[in-house]
């Protein structure tokens, strides 16, 4: 880790307008958890509106696209506009680069989903979901930001190839073939979630010692395939 | 740990070769990297700055490899050509952090040190995105000496300068190498390198065209055949005294006029006005038809 880039990286991160796009979800997130809280005047059950907000949308959307553009950003805005040269100019192993810049997009992204998720999950009268949405969504970001700062080192479009994994992947192949789950971050972040909120508002079937493993995975592989791909980074597009 | 080598270097993209074949050894001092456009000079830098991998031989800073070696930054610098600077950040920012993640043990005096050569200092705790194209330039060149390394490479570093702020650009090189650094520039500007003489890599299509002291080059370069178009009252009788000069080597007569051909410019420049007044003849025009940069560099390479 290295407090230097950790300071650039949170002032490019939080500096530029882009993180304005993080603002609807989360005011989206707790707007319909009060319109669920209210429904249940009306007969509608926890487990009904539940899983819709903190799952599909709280888990399924705000996270991964909150980790998607946090994470490509990390280094990827540097890669853009060619002021990597900077960074990769200087006496230092690649993996305090990388390792500094996964922190970053970790802790950004944690807050920024982990809060709302939170506060939601109050607002709808459970305090052990807090706890768990705090705990799976801190896994989940952590998984996601390792996958995404990966592909924006390996790939020039790593919002387009992220996109794809969250929607092909985590949301259409997963309900198709089953198996598919186990290799799905937002699963992870569930089965966590589930397992210690206890409440009808979220379900999953994945085991927690699964989804601890494979998160895993995803934090070791996106952290060494980064660090190695960094390792032996060309500069490119500016080659006359 | 102060030399660059290059040995056999090669780069290709696909079947397009930047680099071909080069092998060249630069000491202590000012040396320009000179080349026309699209020559391979940002590809041979960023070789030497261990930015991309040869596709063949090998790239040396003071013995070490270049490439996927972290460790050769601790005594090279880089100045990109691409104006790349974080915006956000004033000068004192920048640079302090680029001195603070070489891990030198005292930063912020490090960061004055080097905004003082380049002579920053009043303007330093602005955002960088407020200075002028030269002031970045400065920016980026006191980043890239916060941790006073051997080596300084620096890509087309005049680009886009004012005269003034380019000869503050060349006195602050000059001084540098006299300290004993390795200054590497890239330029396809003659006369900048030139000023700054010291010795001259060639660099045309991606090979090494010549290489050495300035003043060899430039004589090279004086004494190839240059050929003029000249217009006259009697084209004529022009030709018939042109050919008893020794500095002609040919005359044809063309519809726009004589195509001269001389091997001494100098001679026959001084020349050509008295012979015309001594047979009267009113010339019309004087064209030097093949002064571009390149036609130079290609002269170079075929000899």
């Amino acid at each position: 880790m290295n407090p230097t880039i950790i300071r650039l990286t949170a002032r490019a991160l939080l500096g530029r307008r882009r993180v304005l796009l993080l603002l609807p979800m989360p005011i989206i997130l707790i707007g319909l958890t009060l319109l669920g809280v209210a429904g249940e005047d009306e007969h509608v059950t926890p487990s009904e509106w539940g899983p819709l907000v903190f799952s599909n949308l709280g888990l399924a959307v705000i996270l991964p696209l909150t980790a998607l553009i946090v994470g490509s950003s990390a280094l990827g805005l540097e890669i853009d506009d060619g002021t990597i040269t900077h960074l990769i100019t200087k006496p230092l192993p690649r993996s305090e680069i990388i390792l500094s810049k996964l922190l970053v997009a970790w802790l950004v992204t944690t807050a920024a989903t982990a809060v709302p998720l939170a506060v939601a999950a109050v607002i709808a009268g459970s305090g052990t979901l807090a706890v768990g949405l705090v705990v799976g969504t801190a896994l989940g970001a952590l998984a996601y930001s390792a996958l995404f700062l990966s592909l924006s080192v390996m790939t020039k479009r790593p919002v387009a190839v992220g996109l794809v994994y969250i929607v092909l992947w985590e949301n259409l192949l997963v309900s198709f073939v089953d198996g598919a789950r186990v290799f799905s971050i937002r699963q992870h972040a569930t089965a966590i979630a589930d397992a210690i909120g206890d409440t009808p508002l979220i379900s999953s079937t994945m085991s927690v010692t699964t989804a601890l493993t494979m998160a895993s995975v995803f934090v070791v592989a996106g952290t060494v395939g980064a660090t190695r791909r960094l390792r032996s980074f060309a500069l490119t597009g500016e080659a006359n | 740990m102060n030399t660059v080598e290059l040995a056999g270097v090669s780069r290709w993209y696909g079947n397009v070769v930047a680099v071909n074949d080069v092998t060249l050894s630069i000491g202590p001092g000012l040396t320009g990297l000179l080349g026309p456009n699209g020559a391979g000079k940002t590809t041979v830098l960023h070789l030497m700055a261990g930015l991309l991998a040869p596709s063949q031989g090998e790239v040396m800073i003071g013995g070490e490899p270049a490439w996927a070696n972290p460790a050769v930054y601790r005594e090279l610098g880089l100045v990109t050509e691409r104006e790349s600077v974080p915006g956000f950040l004033t000068a004192w920012e920048f640079v302090l952090a680029g001195a603070k993640l070489h891990k030198l043990p005292d930063p912020a005096a490090a960061a004055r040190a080097a905004l003082d050569l380049v002579d920053l200092r009043d303007a330093q705790d602005r955002r960088i995105s407020t200075y002028s194209k030269g002031m970045r330039q400065r920016c980026r060149v006191a980043a890239a000496l916060v941790h006073d390394p051997d080596v300084l490479l620096l890509d087309e570093p005049f680009n886009g300068m004012d005269p003034r702020q380019r000869m503050h650009m060349m006195e602050l090189l000059d001084g540098m190498a006299g300290q004993g650094r390795t200054i590497v520039f890239s330029s396809h500007i003659l006369e900048e390198v030139e000023q700054l003489s010291g010795t001259v890599q060639v660099i045309v299509a991606g090979r090494l065209a010549a290489s050495g002291d300035y003043r060899h080059i430039r004589r090279l370069m004086t004494t190839r055949p240059h050929v003029f178009t000249i217009a006259s009252s009697d084209d004529r009788l022009l030709a018939t005294a042109l050919m008893g000069e020794p500095s002609v080597s040919g005359v044809s007569i063309a519809e726009a006029g004589l195509q001269v051909h001389t091997s001494d410019y100098g001679a026959f420049t001084r020349a050509l006005a008295k012979l015309a007044r001594a047979r009267d003849i009113r010339l019309t025009a004087i064209l030097p038809s093949d002064e571009s940069l390149e036609k130079v560099f290609s002269y170079l390479v075929t000899t």
